[in-house]
């Protein structure tokens, strides 16, 4: 990506100007940051649902139509079952749709949606509307999945426990991320790097962070809190100086 | 249970009083008989001329199905057909407000003359006023997608008939059924008002039976629209209902 400008109409300044960001194969990187900085927008614009206001939009030919996307909220469609909604990317782009093959049957399994298969949306808890949402994100396999605070709304013995699943499923599925939060410590624990945005829209890429191990209990050992009491130290910085 | 006769007894309770003091008021003379029979002659009339009142029921009920089914069939097509191309919805949508605005009383005469006495002219009647509350509410409907849920399905880049088919029509069900409640009480005024000129049904019950000063026949004719209107709306409901509990249509989510 180079010398991307994106401007809103209702607004005097530009949400995000020059960004220029590369990840490695098999990396996953956490793209953290205050809020209004343009965290969302830059993934909007990754994903093309936002077109830039100039500049252009670079993104690595081989990534192209392998890109899917998670937002804040599961925004499952009300009157279809969770298979249904699971299924639903693949009938909107014309491609067969088989709920009872090997392949779904295994994704569904892996994403804990076994027993929930029939139900509606508002039948499901947050954390399994969500779990769903990913489902219908990871069906047409995608390489690269797009994050935007999925897991914000939710509380957080159900939020460690979608941190844990998208690991596992990175690992399963041999998947790689960009996850937006504001949460640090969220960032920290989900990305092997971390990518520092500030309020003018630059973004800041930093060394890898290697953790032998990612499991919940990791953010209890003084590693894991040193790196968040560093990037705390940071965005404060950003924030003040912004 | 005990909530709900607490909640209904007010309005049984004022029905009987109701219906208590007019009988007493024909009954004592007070108001003459020809002009308000009371409700025990109303009464005994019904049951008398059952027969005839069930089988002018059954016709006007048959000619507002018929009504309600076209309306319903082309409005939805209509609608569907406006989304999908603008310039057809720019060009034919603003003669489509006639159907509302029609007084369907002047037009009757009209449709006599192209389609004759009898049912036809009473259907095409039913359909005229009850075309437009479900044209509009569809349309409203498809127009008044989840934003979010648009952008969600954009991102796998549908096709429009797709998009159409899998988010907008099923988001504007509960419009549809809204516009099929309005529209079923105005195709009822609709069949019996071309049944005054059309003949048959419990318009020209009522009709003849003005002509033969029979007012307490004219009650029965009038109570009999009414209960069916009410009917006809609580199974629409009874359907609107069942329907949302199997699938639950809503807008967003």
């Amino acid at each position: 990506m180079k010398d991307l400008v994106k401007r809103f109409p209702n607004q005097d300044r530009d949400v995000i100007r020059a960004i220029s960001f590369g990840i490695v194969p098999r990396e996953c990187v956490s793209l953290l940051g205050p809020s209004g900085c343009g965290k969302t927008t830059l993934l909007r614009l990754l994903m093309g649902i936002e077109r830039p206001t100039s500049g252009t939009l670079a993104i690595d030919p081989s990534l192209i139509g392998h890109l899917s996307y998670v937002f804040q909220e599961p925004r499952l469609v009300p009157w279809r079952t969770s298979l249904e909604n699971v299924l639903l990317p693949l009938e909107l782009s014309g491609k067969a749709v088989d709920g009872s093959s090997a392949e779904v049957e295994e994704l569904l399994t892996l994403l804990g949606l076994g027993e929930r298969l029939g139900n509606f949306p508002r039948e499901l808890s947050g954390g399994m509307q969500m779990r769903v949402a990913l489902a219908r994100a990871l069906i047409t396999k995608p390489k690269v999945l797009l994050l935007d605070e999925p897991f914000a709304a939710l509380d957080e013995r159900t939020r460690f426990r979608l941190q844990d699943l998208l690991l596992d499923l990175r690992a399963r599925l041999d998947l790689q991320y960009v996850f937006v939060t504001h949460s640090i410590s969220e960032a920290v624990y989900l990305g092997d790097r971390v990518f520092l945005m500030d309020k003018s829209g630059q973004i800041n890429t930093d060394q890898p962070i290697a953790f032998p191990k990612r499991d919940q209990l990791l953010k209890v050992t003084p590693e894991f809190n040193d790196q968040v009491s560093a990037f705390a130290r940071r965005f404060t910085a950003l924030e003040g100086g912004a | 249970m005990n909530a709900q006769i607490r909640d209904k007894a007010p309005a049984w309770l004022f029905l009987l009083a109701l219906l208590g003091i007019w009988q007493l008021i024909v009954g004592q003379g007070w108001v003459a008989a020809y002009l308000l029979p009371a409700p025990s002659d109303i009464y005994a009339t019904t049951v008398e001329l059952w027969p005839e009142i069930w089988s002018a029921t059954q016709s006007t009920l048959s000619s507002i199905v018929w009504g309600l089914a076209a309306s319903f069939a082309i409005g939805v097509t209509l609608a569907i057909g406006f989304f999908a191309v603008p310039i057809l919805r720019r060009a034919v949508l603003p003669f489509c407000v006639f159907f509302q605005t029609v007084p369907i009383i002047a037009i009757a005469p009209l449709l006599v003359i192209w389609f004759g006495f009898g049912e036809t002219t009473v259907k095409a009647s039913a359909f005229i006023v009850s075309l437009f509350p479900i044209l509009a509410n569809t349309l409203t409907g498809l127009e008044e997608t989840d934003p979010l849920l648009r952008e969600m399905f954009q991102l796998y880049k549908p096709s429009k008939w797709k998009m159409i088919s899998k988010l907008q029509i099923p988001s504007a069900i509960p419009y549809i059924l809204t516009g099929l409640r309005i529209s079923v009480g105005l195709a009822t005024i609709g069949a019996i008002v071309g049944e005054f000129i059309a003949g048959g049904g419990l318009g020209s019950l009522i009709d003849s039976a003005r002509t033969q000063q029979r007012v307490d026949l004219v009650f029965s004719g009038v109570m009999a629209s009414s209960v069916l209107a009410l009917l006809l709306v609580l199974s629409i409901d009874l359907i609107s209902r069942l329907l949302l509990r199997r699938r639950p249509y809503t807008r967003s989510a």
